[in-house]
């Protein structure tokens, strides 16, 4: 059995940057990632951080890639204790304009067989990603309730 | 309709139905496995339930899968079923209505 | 060892009805899934087919039809360069979640040597984002989207 990897590909009508902006500025992300606010200064080798509207930090790791607005790249791993024995996984995302579209390749990985954290992310980001897409096509995010989905399997 | 009436006057014949509806997508090994039936026996029922638009097939590498249709059955109900219901209900409420006049 | 298969989730703004409606009736099919007009009564046996510009594109039957849940078809390239791999199966499961639908997008059986494995990686992204755009927005994928499939060919 081979490594997990998680591929996700979308097609969202705005521009690389207003889409690189939607991507890693904190107050945007807070509007439709679920609440969160991602943080980091988003140079090579920084740290990188999902917190909470608590205030708390949810998943954390390091800025791996920047180049923008075509790719970013980071590594992070889910605070919780559930996940202590699992390292953090890279998530790659590739911004590629084609005129009024630009396609959104996000793929997340280095997980191990067997991976709690994958299947989590696998249940996660098609709804952090579709909710993107509303917001940037719309101008408002999904409303789907967190707890919708199960992403404690 | 009298394909589907005859497909459902047997009672193996609907055993295959039910579990077909407890869970769609079957092979013929999981329709067999548990039932007193032989898989010839299986492989006859399923054969008449296609005939009679009740299961339809799908050939997935060797297997052939079983999907369920619901809606001959669900014809029989509308057409044959609430029909007669809707007739029984107006007789008591016409029969409630003599009553009721008669006791004024 | 099981055949490859294809998953994409997605979460769209809109009804499961109004979901179904648009896997389902032409007149919508053919506003986002690229000039492609489907054709079937969806019952469960029934045949149903794609065309584009009166030219079958794509056929197969219904194996699953329970509006507004569940639909599941059989699928047929018409192509000279796809009639010949496997019949492959394609499921749709809608879940109402909060105000938006979870739409599971399942595509298994599929010939892993084939032409329509390589390109449904793609295609199909692309057709439920504009699926999605267009139940949204009221605007399906703009035109760009041409040039990206012209890439890809």
């Amino acid at each position: 059995m081979s490594k997990p990897e998680f591929i996700y590909v979308t097609y969202i009508e705005t521009t690389p940057e207003k889409l690189w902006h939607a991507l890693t500025d904190g107050d945007f992300t807070q509007r439709y990632w679920f609440g969160a606010r991602l943080r980091s200064d988003w140079k090579a080798g920084s740290s990188f951080e999902m917190v909470r509207s608590d205030g708390t930090v949810s998943d954390a790791g390091k800025v791996v890639e920047v180049d923008p607005p075509r790719r970013l790249a980071y590594t992070f791993i889910n605070q919780s204790d559930k996940y202590k024995n699992e390292f953090p996984a890279l998530a790659t995302f590739v911004l590629e304009p084609y005129g009024k579209l630009v396609k959104l390749t996000l793929t997340h990985e280095g997980f191990a067989e067997g991976s709690k954290f994958y299947s989590g992310i696998s249940k996660g980001w098609p709804a952090i990603l579709s909710s993107l897409k509303s917001i940037l096509e719309t101008g408002q995010p999904l409303d789907i309730p967190f707890e919708a989905l199960k992403m404690e399997a | 309709m009298d394909e589907v009436f005859k497909a459902l006057a047997d009672a193996s014949r609907r055993s295959l139905l039910d579990r077909l509806h407890a869970r769609n997508g079957q092979t013929l090994n999981e329709l067999c496995d548990g039932l007193a039936m032989t898989r010839q026996a299986v492989t006859k029922h399923l054969g008449i339930l296609e005939e009679a638009n009740l299961v339809t097939t799908y050939r997935q590498g060797r297997e052939k899968l079983h999907y369920l249709n619901p809606v001959p059955i669900h014809q029989i109900g509308e057409r044959w079923i609430k029909k007669f219901e809707r007739g029984k209900l107006a007789a008591l409420s016409e029969l409630k209505r003599q009553l009721e006049k008669r006791d004024e | 060892m099981s055949k490859p298969e294809f998953v994409y989730v997605t979460y769209i703004e809109t009804t499961p009805e109004k979901l179904w409606q648009a896997l389902t009736e032409g007149d919508f099919t053919e506003q986002y899934w690229f000039a492609h007009r489907a054709t079937s009564d969806w019952n469960v046996g029934s045949s149903y087919h794609f065309t584009l510009e009166g030219e079958k594109r794509l056929e197969g039957k219904v194996l699953i039809s329970d509006p507004p849940r569940k639909l599941a078809y059989t699928w047929n390239g018409c192509s000279e360069e796809v009639r010949r791999e496997r019949t492959s199966r394609v499921t749709f499961d809608l879940e109402p979640r909060g105000k938006a639908v979870k739409l599971t997008m399942t595509h298994d059986n599929l010939d892993e040597a084939g032409v329509t494995f390589r390109g449904i990686a793609d295609g199909w992204p692309m057709v439920l984002a504009s699926l999605k755009s267009f139940l949204e927005t009221g605007r399906p994928l703009s035109d760009d989207v041409r040039t990206i499939q012209a890439v890809a060919a």
